[in-house]
């Protein structure tokens, strides 16, 4: 049984069709990502497994169970996570608060100290920082403040939007490894990424979305090597 | 060339500054609040409110001057420049005296008379008066000016010894109320002559304040007790308690009748103030209409226990008020539903609009069977307990006095509390809290059904004290009244709802004679505020930490740009 499972799945923001029949399976233990130019749908894709956004047709299914009966925060309870677009962390709350929200449908005192812990080896970076307003952390710290409070939920399943965006090279190395890390460490990744060429380095299989459709999946050293990917969205002639 | 250098430093700021702030002493005056103020004497016959007003333009331009040139680091023309300032915003107020001197009984400015003139020229006639109103001014440049070259911890002790002889100035008739049961009847009118503070007296309160906090313990105090072990902390924290609570108690004995009913009214706002704190300043959610749960509670009360109401008064006080908070609760949880996905100023305009529907309802004919339309309902029976009727005031204000204990303490735990982190997490970003696994729809519910509750309380107590409650005493001003005062007290803080109560609903009872120009005051406060001191007067921390991000990014600057180079 996959962990995820889309099937034909269509939504819409008012009259605009923005999926149109998306289908994907994420297994166990994966990071599998989806790639596509802007507008393909690839956020689009994310709101509606987390409930945000309700698909009009189709369903997604969380191990055998279909999500469309539940509101994003319940989906949440069901162990997905999603770190969204532009970070979205609590600007004027310090970086241990944020990450306290994270925790915030946890009970165990034990366990969400042992998720803090986690979240700290991945990132020292934090730790450091862990009195300081979250607003003034530089992106990079942001970021990672956004994936650690993800991580923070212990979700099983971690839906990433856009990691990369607006990160200087370095830091984008960096927090791609952090992502593998994660993953090794048991937790399955769904990467959305524009940066093509970082997203199927590390992942294990990719889908290529085109205007709210998949064109194209494969695992990922193949994607790679595809002439269409590399011509669309890896900069390759 | 360098942004910033665009607007040169030179006398013509403080030029500006100075026309600027005398303009606003001439609009003043011409309003007629100048000679309605002066009405008031402060010190001695020779110093009233009313001067102190006309002067304050002349202090504030060279306070502000100052200050430019002091951050500009021009230290030396600070001086100078406020001088200038001064003595220019002497000159706009000339033009109230020449037209007082020559058209004294203008139709069209009714308030630039002969006795305006006299005020300003200090009663030495136009001529020489006007040239003593420059000099005058000047010299308060110069002062203003002065002001910002001292050092911080003479600042303060400047400030704090002119608050306390301008407050026992202004409110010589109700302090000496209050000193008479301590200091004996003779002292009270050797210190408070003719309806002001005696200048010698003045003086040595001036001396005495000013060196108590220049040499008391203030913040050596403060640091000493966190150097204290936690447990220690603890009981000072407690003793400190209960004497607050004696305090209280003991308050209504102290200041009579009076002043109870301010204190009163006071506490009314406070309960008022605790649950529209829940709602905009810890759940973010801008209600503009919070004086309909006011007026649902008040209404309740009426109905339930008026003999010549709808229901005859079937119930007592106590058994009305849960009913009367349960009303509450129930229509907030009814507003919440079709407000849900409104956000910002959509809510603000929904909430307004729900306020006064409220209001034109309890107006209507159609429900005037049940509720008395413009009639109101009358004859609310005062509450009593165990046989004893709490007909005084000093009765009454136990009675807010336990309502606005209570709403502070449940306000406290919720904020502390599971609920309070959602709260603060939908405040900060909905889209984000959902994300996190949060309940969007039930902890808006809660904030508005919470925050209704405690106006309703307040309202429910507000009938039973004033027995007749009519329409229009649920108007938009009031609901205007309680968002202004957690705004002034620091949005989010719970003392700061006390701090604001006391400032707007307080203040404004004891200066009922300037009752007119209440809400021009009201307007510059808000205004001063937001400018000088956004985060209100008693802010809550995180609030704090916000507002001074700025300077926390300056500081952070530097080191944040490594972060790639440290990986």
């Amino acid at each position: 049984m996959p962990m995820l499972e889309l099937n034909n799945v269509h939504a819409y923001y008012g009259h605009i069709h923005a999926l149109q029949g998306i289908s994907l399976t994420v297994d166990q233990g994966e990071i599998v990502t989806l790639i596509g130019a802007n507008g393909a749908g690839k956020t689009t894709t994310l709101r509606t497994i987390t409930g945000l956004l309700k698909p009009r047709h189709g369903s997604v299914i969380l191990e055998g169970e279909d999500l469309a009966p539940y509101k994003a925060h319940q989906i949440v309870a069901r162990g997905v996570s999603m770190v969204p677009e532009g970070r979205g962390i609590f600007a004027k709350l310090t970086v241990a608060e944020n990450l306290d929200m994270g925790a915030y449908l946890r009970n165990d005192k034990s366990g969400i100290q042992e998720s803090l812990e986690r979240v700290y080896r991945l990132f020292p970076r934090l730790k450091e920082r862990h009195n300081q307003v979250a607003g003034t952390l530089s992106g990079g710290e942001q970021q990672m403040l956004a994936m650690g409070r993800a991580l923070m939920a212990h979700p099983r399943l971690l839906l990433l939007d856009e990691p990369s965006m607006g990160l200087a090279p370095v830091l984008v190395e960096a927090i791609f490894d952090t992502i593998q890390e994660i993953n090794q460490q048991g937790t399955t990744v769904l990467l959305v990424e524009q940066n093509a060429l970082m997203a199927l380095s590390i992942a294990h299989r990719g889908y290529v979305l085109q205007t709210g459709q998949i064109v194209l999946s494969d695992v990922a050293a193949n994607l790679k090597e595809n002439e269409m990917v590399q011509k669309a969205y890896l900069g390759m002639e | 060339m360098n942004l910033t250098q665009e607007h040169t430093l030179d006398w013509r700021t403080a030029a500006r500054n100075g026309l600027l702030g005398g303009t606003i002493i001439l609009y003043f005056g011409a309003i007629g609040m100048v000679s309605t103020f002066s009405v008031r004497n402060m010190v001695g016959t020779f110093l009233n409110l009313g001067q102190i007003l006309s002067i304050m333009g002349a202090i504030a331009a060279g306070l502000i001057t100052g200050r430019t040139f002091l951050k500009a680091d021009q230290r030396a023309k600070v001086i100078q420049m406020g001088a200038l300032s001064g003595l220019l915003a002497g000159l706009p107020p000339l033009i109230l005296i020449i037209m007082g001197t020559l058209v004294p009984n203008s139709t069209m400015f009714v308030n630039i008379n002969a006795e305006l003139v006299e005020i300003l020229t200090f009663g030495l006639g136009a001529l020489v008066g006007s040239l003593a109103l420059i000099v005058v001014s000047g010299l308060m440049g110069v002062l203003g000016a002065a002001f910002v070259l001292l050092g911080e911890k003479y600042r303060k002790a400047l400030i704090n010894a002119l608050l306390w002889v301008l407050l026992l100035g202004l409110f010589s008739e109700n302090a000496g109320t209050v000193l008479q049961k301590f200091l004996g009847t003779s002292a009270v009118r050797w210190l408070f002559q003719n309806k002001s503070l005696n200048p010698i007296a003045a003086i040595i309160i001036f001396a005495l304040t000013f060196a108590f906090s220049l040499f008391g313990v203030g913040n050596k105090g403060k640091t000493k007790i966190q150097s204290l072990p936690s447990e220690k902390q603890k009981q000072l924290r407690l003793i400190y308690i209960v004497l607050g609570l004696v305090f209280a108690l003991a308050l209504p004995w102290m200041v009579g009748t009076f002043l109870s009913q301010v204190l009163f009214i006071v506490g009314l706002y406070v309960m008022m103030g605790m649950g529209l704190n829940i709602v905009v300043g810890f759940a973010g959610l801008l209600d503009l209409g919070y004086v309909a749960f006011f007026a649902f509670g008040a209404y309740t009360m009426g109905v339930l226990t008026s003999p010549g109401g709808f229901t005859g008064g079937i119930l007592n006080f106590w058994l009305a008020l849960p009913i009367a908070i349960l009303v509450g609760v129930t229509f907030g949880i009814i507003l919440g539903f079709p407000v849900l996905n409104m956000r910002g100023d959509y809510l603000a305009i929904v909430t307004l609009g729900f306020g006064e529907i409220i209001r034109v309802l309890a107006y209507s004919n159609w429900l005037a069977p049940i509720i008395g339309g413009a009639q109101g309902v009358l004859g609310i029976p005062t509450p009593s307990l165990f046989g004893f009727r709490l007909g005084k005031p000093e009765y009454m204000y136990y009675l807010v006095l336990l309502g606005s204990l209570v709403a502070a303490f449940i306000a406290a735990r919720l904020r502390d509390s599971r609920l309070g982190r959602q709260w603060m997490a939908m405040r900060e970003d909905e889209d984000v809290a959902e994300t996190m696994g949060i309940n969007l729809v039930q902890t808006k519910l809660l904030a508005f059904a919470i925050g209704a509750g405690f106006s309703a309380a307040s309202g429910a107590i507000f009938a039973s004290r004033l027995q007749n409650i009519f329409p229009n005493s649920f108007g938009i001003l009031v609901s205007i009244n309680v968002l202004s005062l957690i705004i002034v007290g620091g949005l989010g803080s719970l003392p700061g709802v006390v701090v604001g109560a006391a400032i707007l609903v307080g203040m404004p009872e004891l200066l009922r004679e300037f009752a007119e120009y209440r809400l021009l005051m009201y307007g510059l406060l808000l205004i001063v505020m937001m400018l000088a001191k956004p985060e209100g007067f008693w802010p809550e921390e995180t609030r704090k930490r916000e507002l001074h991000a700025k300077e926390d990014w300056d500081n952070n600057d530097a080191d944040a740009e490594v972060v790639g180079a440290a990986d």
